[in-house]
């Protein structure tokens, strides 16, 4: 082994260190950031580090959970899913309805959902169309769907949803388990397996997939699948904590699904995504825009303002150290 | 002397027992889950200038008002759970939806927190609801017409939004009203949104098929784009039945100089939401025989009065009445029966 060969292997391994180091603050960011909000939280009101306070702030973070880790999958293919909120709140009604009256019809359409989903991810494959534009027709058809369902508001959440929501486990809260449960399935299933790298690779780059010989229909079918599966998650999820529906219920979810997986260190494109991140990432979106805010008691005619302006600051937080890792 | 000293201790536990004492440390929030039109800016300015009073008087500790940023249903159930965490007393709500948000109002009732509602209902029992007799306000508008058009003859109706409790009351109100006068007839009935250019062009749309028309009745924020649509179309001007809004009475009044037009306005105050506030202060105040649904009058305006409230409403705005802690004491008692 030469001098040369050496010095060019210790380069190598300090580039890699170095590279290491950027991907652990990367992954460490979400974490940094809930962490800043909770401990803001804690300094303007103590009472809502408690057992009870993470139990009714959290809890509507499980939905929002859902839907980000829906629009993580098609993120991870490089696509964008703007029809996420309608389709929650279009599960929301069924669950309200059919999933109580009629438990058969019920499962029947939310599979069926899921379904549809997948043919959307088959359709934005096999003719190239742009997902945002399909996507955004859907968000149309599902808010349709859901107003005929349910012209006013109303429904009832099945009994064992309910019980489920309020299920009340020791010491730790429940939406902090659940939190937990989803990144340890959905990291696993999506990080730890070959065809979550297959998955991810979709988006990363498709090119080499197809030359590989793996079929970019498939797991474009089964990214879109999965997106559907977890938005049905989400609305029943909503649904067992509100108790009853309303065709509106899920349209803020979109964009909310979206920054929390901006926020969990993913990225628009490349197939570069993490589940923990995004489900860190939308904690942090949950806690900052609603807890944290009322808290701060900022005058009524700046609330609205002000909302904008945390969502602005933790985005940008996380903009800024992405920066420095280039 | 003994006896005396207990005695006038007696009596200052008694005396300190009464009314207004026992809130004073209470903290009562505002949960509003929309601010974008001037019906709700006037509610809200209403609220302020109550609570703004009764916290100065030492009637409640806090009156703080908190709006959502979006119309969405989770982002008040949030807002409401995380006002049980704040420790407030009461809160007074105006919701996003009647029934979507019943879980966060159960948690708030569980945890000993007094919950009123208004405008915006939730349908939770635990929850109090300030309601407007709005099905009395449709048959009132027949009534006050029957005594401008005597005779009777065609009346056209505009319906509010489609699909809320609103509008359904006020056109079962007005339905009641007709059957009692037989004279009427509902000849005609257009969508107006509540909102002046979407009634103007929907009047405007169904004028040429109509016979001719001596009424109309409405829900308010229609009543100036139903007489801009009548002028327009060179037909003669009918008794429009107004809505309180500040555009409506001006027209009115301009009528009204030119050759004594008659009519009649009513509508919601925004600033039942102040009224909504002094029920929450009641229940606090450990009342406990106040039902949970009650019911409140509208705001009417006739002939003879409607000119000196004019000056006070702001330019677009809506009129509005401020109410004290007797009116909700009298709305309460009108409720008790």
């Amino acid at each position: 082994m030469t001098a040369a060969a050496i010095e060019n292997q210790l380069k190598g391994a300090s580039t890699r260190n170095a590279a290491a180091r950027a991907r652990m603050l990367r992954s460490l960011l979400p974490a940094l950031s809930l962490a800043l909000v909770l401990l803001a939280i804690a300094w303007l009101n103590p009472r809502a580090i408690s057992y009870f306070g993470f139990s009714l702030m959290l809890n509507l973070a499980i939905p929002i959970t859902l839907a980000t880790i829906a629009q993580m999958f098609v993120i991870a293919g490089n696509e964008l899913d703007l029809s996420i909120g309608t389709f929650v709140g279009f599960v929301g009604c069924v669950t309200a309805t059919w999933l109580k009256d009629a438990p058969l019809l019920g499962i029947v359409v939310l599979a069926g959902s899921i379904g549809v989903y997948a043919l959307l991810g088959a359709l934005i494959h096999l003719r190239n169309l742009p997902s945002i534009v399909v996507t955004l027709g859907m968000s149309f058809v599902w808010q349709g769907l859901a107003i005929l369902i349910l012209p006013k508001p109303g429904g009832k959440a099945p009994d064992w949803l309910l019980s489920l929501m309020a299920f009340k486990p020791p010491f730790i809260p429940f939406p902090i388990i659940a939190a937990l449960l989803i990144a340890a399935v959905v990291h696993f299933g999506l990080m730890r397996t070959s065809y979550g790298v297959i998955l991810r690779g979709s988006g990363g780059n498709a090119a080499a997939l197809k030359r590989a010989g793996w079929s970019l229909l498939k797991t474009k079918i089964v990214l879109f699948a999965l997106t559907g599966l977890f938005g049905v998650l989400s609305g029943m999820a909503l649904i067992g904590i509100t108790t009853s529906a309303d065709a509106n219920i899920g349209n803020g979810y979109t964009l909310l699904a979206i920054a929390g997986v901006i926020l969990g260190g993913g990225e628009f494109v490349g197939g570069r995504v993490s589940p923990i991140g995004a489900v860190l990432g939308a904690l942090t979106l949950a806690l900052a825009a609603s807890p944290l805010l009322t808290f701060m008691h900022i005058p009524p005619d700046w609330q609205v303002a002000a909302n904008g302006a945390i969502l602005i600051i933790v985005l940008a937080a996380r903009v800024l150290i992405s920066r420095r890792e280039k | 002397m003994k006896k005396l000293l207990v005695l006038s201790v007696l009596a200052a536990m008694l005396a300190s027992s009464t009314a207004l004492a026992d809130t004073s440390g209470k903290k009562i929030a505002f949960s509003n889950n929309y601010a974008g039109n001037s019906w709700r800016q006037a509610m809200l300015d209403s609220y302020g200038i109550v609570t703004k009073k009764a916290v100065e008087d030492k009637v409640v500790a806090a009156a703080d008002i908190f709006t959502t940023a979006d119309k969405e249903v989770p982002t008040q159930a949030a807002q409401v759970q995380n006002l049980i965490l704040q420790g407030y007393d009461a809160i007074v709500i105006n919701s996003a939806s009647p029934d979507a948000l019943n879980g966060a109002i159960k948690q708030a009732c569980d945890a000993g927190i007094v919950v009123v509602s208004f405008d915006g209902i939730v349908t939770e029992p635990c929850a109090y609801r300030v309601v407007v007799d709005f099905k009395d306000m449709g048959r009132q508008e027949v009534e006050q017409m029957a005594k401008f058009q005597p005779k009777g003859g065609n009346l056209l109706e505009i319906r509010g939004l489609a699909g809320t409790s609103i509008d359904d009351a006020i056109h079962a109100g007005i339905l009641e009203g007709v059957a009692a006068h037989p004279e009427f007839k509902i000849v005609g009935s257009v969508t107006g949104d509540w909102d002046q250019t979407t009634a103007q062009k929907a009047v405007a749309t169904i004028l040429p098929s109509l016979p001719d028309i001596v009424g109309i009745v409405d829900q308010g924020g229609d009543g100036y784009g139903a007489a801009q649509a009548f002028a327009a179309a060179g037909k003669p001007r009918p008794t429009i039945i107004m809505g309180n809004r500040q555009d409506e009475l001006k027209w009115w009044k301009e009528q009204k100089d030119k050759d004594g037009y008659q009519t009649w306005s009513a509508s919601i105050a925004p600033g039942v939401s102040s009224l909504a506030f002094w029920v929450a202060q009641q229940v606090l105040d450990g009342r406990t025989d106040i039902p949970h649904d009650l019911l409140v009058p509208y705001l009417a305006f006739t002939q003879d009065d409607f000119e000196a409230a004019l000056p006070k409403i702001k330019e677009g705005g809506v009129a509005t009445h401020e109410y004290t802690q007797e009116d909700a004491i009298a709305a309460i008692k009108a409720n008790i029966k």
